[in-house]
């Protein structure tokens, strides 16, 4: 430090070019010129848009990682000067949908190559755009898939159980000796997946130590060796699924197709003794019919990681309702993953601007 | 002429403490039923023909006041498998045996233990507030949790609850250690894939989650305290499903006051419920379910039917399923 405040000095004093001839001659000049060039090298890594650290963006402990490979700007600080920054930025960091790579963020990123999600859902992402603008996108598959299986199980056991409830009864300042709810059986019920992709055979799997009975429904079935290892049987028909099962789990990613998956006549099916659990995405299901359904009883609870929107109005019915268990989407909220997703976002973002082959890159359909 | 049914004293149905309509069914297919209420109402008349008591949720207690009621009682059921409330070489003094209802509660026993275990690890409990909460306006993102799916799960106790719970955390490829007064199989170790740990004090140091499954005896008495739990990872959580006193309380609110280790999730207490001013209530790192382990409609029903069995059989002379005998080692 001290080498650079000799130089700064001796700029001042003499000037630009003056100071040079001086500092050429001196024996700080190496020392000078090796912090110069750190610094240059520093100011070489390629730029990377992200939301912001805190708030509704990355926990501090993660931004050691992003800064590895990349110069990283917040959009906040992006947008002081767009003109300015924007031409830098070579890729973009999108955590829970921010920033939104709308039209006119994109335009203003000129040299942007790679749009890098963190999490496997894209349905946020317009992919056919971005792609169009020769831009690459990328998600986080497979980092996610342990968390969130652990929370759709944690969801399951905590509405069977009545967790929530026992616990205000237990510490309830107020009242003692009230009576818990009686919660509903675990080992040996029906546990039907809708979805069975890389979470829902997780999901599976856990299932499986509690002795549940596995059905599952997918666009296409999977392999006898995948059914077997978790004893799991296909149901071509949904309708099939609904009517068995003692809880119905989600984990189906958003698409057209999926869109109201779960509405009035899907609920009517199930038992009124079933428990609907979604960890994949709030517009799958119709929250409208949900919330008639917990009403009248048609199904017993639900445990919902995601709602739409994200957070859902203050007035919203879902939240008064005695049977329901919300979690604000922390599927994958858990140090150990966050710092994998995170770093699995970088790779895919530096592969994408060196060229390589992508891990995760996501085709427009 | 029907044949009278043998009568049978429970606490009461419905209330706090008593048998749901369903289950009190069930007894009296099969027995005269009489309420503690009733009974005290005229018990020189009524206590004479009772030769059941069944006892739910530890009631009605089988102190020796009651019991000196009661001079033809044959038998003591208890529902549940825990019976350190029980004084049982006193009771079979009287001439009555005793059964509990083993078994039939490991299954949902084991899958409480679970859902403590997850809902810790991962903050439903807190999630669910936030996002209920009127005020929230944002999704947290810094609402964290530790990682279930190949952590080390340290089981105290592999009996048949500890057994299950380890076969249910297979499915999360947690790494598994127990510690047991003797040392299961390898048969039963290799299904579950579970290592013993012969040193508590091994098992304490490496479980990212400790669940204490074990009965309450005088050996067990206090078995996690101050030193125990000064072992454990700081980031590591305690689940207890055994009995409230197999933890010393007063060390578990240092500890986790102290960020001596991360949470506490407890189906169990001492005295249950907790007087309202303890400072477990207050702290935010600590899930308390009011003993639930076994509250499933069907578990219930399982238990009630197993109650009947065991009745019916020390009624009629033959041999009870599962009489507590008295063992070398007091189980009290």
């Amino acid at each position: 430090m001290q080498s650079v405040c000799y130089v700064r000095c001796v700029r001042r004093l003499w000037g630009p070019a003056q100071a040079s001839q001086i500092l050429n001659v001196t024996n700080m000049h190496r020392s000078v010129r090796q912090l110069q060039h750190k610094k240059v090298m520093e100011d070489n890594k390629p730029w990377a848009l992200i939301s912001e650290v805190g708030g509704q963006g990355y926990i501090e402990e993660v931004t050691d990682i992003m800064k590895q490979h990349f110069q990283i700007i917040c959009h906040k600080d992006f947008l002081q000067n767009p003109l300015l920054h924007g031409p830098k930025i070579q890729a973009m960091f999108v955590w829970n949908a921010l920033p939104a790579p709308k039209p006119a963020l994109l335009s203003s990123l000129p040299s942007l190559k790679v749009v890098a999600n963190g999490g496997v859902g894209i349905d946020h992402l317009d992919v056919s755009y971005i792609t169009s603008l020769g831009v690459k996108v990328t998600n986080t598959p497979g980092v996610v898939s342990d968390a969130t299986a652990d929370i759709a199980m944690g969801l399951l056991l905590a509405s069977a159980r009545n967790i929530v409830e026992g616990h205000q009864i237990a510490v309830n300042p107020n009242t003692m000796h009230t009576q818990c709810q009686m919660g509903v059986e675990v080992t040996g019920s029906t546990l039907g997946i809708i979805g069975m992709g890389h979470i829902g055979c997780k999901i599976a799997q856990r299932g499986k130590g509690f002795d549940m009975k596995i059905v599952y429904h997918n666009r296409s079935r999977r392999s006898v060796e995948d059914e077997q290892a978790v004893g799991a049987s296909y149901h071509d028909n949904m309708d099939d699924l609904l009517k068995a099962s003692d809880f119905v789990v989600l984990a189906v990613n958003l698409t057209p197709e999926t869109t109201g998956l779960i509405s009035h006549r899907e609920l009517s099916l199930m038992k009124p003794t079933a428990t609907l659990v979604n960890i994949s995405r709030g517009l799958v299901v119709d929250q409208d019919a949900l919330v008639k359904a917990l009403q009248s009883g048609t199904i017993r609870a639900a445990a919902l990681d995601v709602t739409h929107p994200e957070p859902l109005p203050r007035d919203h019915p879902l939240l008064g309702l005695p049977n329901v268990l919300i979690t604000p989407h922390v599927g994958t909220n858990t140090y150990t993953t966050t710092r994998r997703m995170v770093q699995r976002m970088v790779e895919n973002a530096v592969a994408a601007l060196k060229g390589q082959t992508i891990p995760n890159e996501v085709k427009p359909k | 002429m029907a044949e009278e049914k043998t009568w049978a004293l429970v606490s009461e149905v419905g209330g706090e403490h008593g048998y749901l309509e369903e289950l009190a069914d069930i007894l009296k297919q099969h027995f005269r039923i009489i309420c503690y209420r009733e009974l005290l109402e005229d018990p020189v008349l009524h206590g004479p023909k009772i030769q059941v008591l069944f006892m739910w949720k530890y009631c009605p207690a089988a102190e020796p006041l009651l019991l000196g009621l009661l001079p033809s009682l044959k038998v003591v059921v208890s529902g549940g498998v825990g019976i350190d409330h029980l004084d049982v070489p006193f009771i079979n003094s009287l001439g009555a045996k005793v059964a509990n209802t083993p078994g039939v509660v490991s299954d949902s026993t084991a899958d409480l233990t679970m859902g403590l275990l997850l809902a810790s690890a991962r903050k439903i409990l807190d999630g669910h507030q936030i996002a209920i909460d009127p005020k929230t306006m944002h999704i947290p993102q810094s609402l964290m949790g530790v990682e279930v799916t190949g952590s080390t799960l340290g089981i105290i106790g592999m009996g048949e609850i500890g057994y299950k719970i380890a076969q249910r955390s297979n499915g999360f490829e947690m790494k598994i250690l127990y510690h047991n007064r003797t040392r299961r199989n390898v048969e039963d170790e290799q299904a579950v894939r579970a290592s013993y740990c012969e040193s508590l004090d091994d098992l304490l140091r490496q479980s990212d989650f400790v669940v204490i499954a074990v009965k309450l005896t005088s050996d067990t008495t206090g078995l996690v305290g101050h030193r125990e739990l000064s072992l454990m990872k700081p980031t590591a959580t305690l689940v207890n499903i055994s009995r409230g006193q197999v933890v010393d309380q007063d060390a578990l609110v240092k500890a986790l006051q102290s960020g001596s280790i991360r949470a506490a999730a407890l189906d169990v207490t001492h005295p249950e419920p907790l007087p309202r001013d303890h400072p477990l209530l207050g702290l935010p790192n600590v899930l308390i379910t009011p003993h639930i382990g076994i509250s499933t409609y069907n578990t219930a029903r399982r238990i009630v039917e197993k109650m009947v069995e065991n009745a019916l059989a020390a009624v009629k002379g033959l041999p009870v399923p599962n009489e507590v005998k008295l063992q070398l080692h007091n189980q009290c």
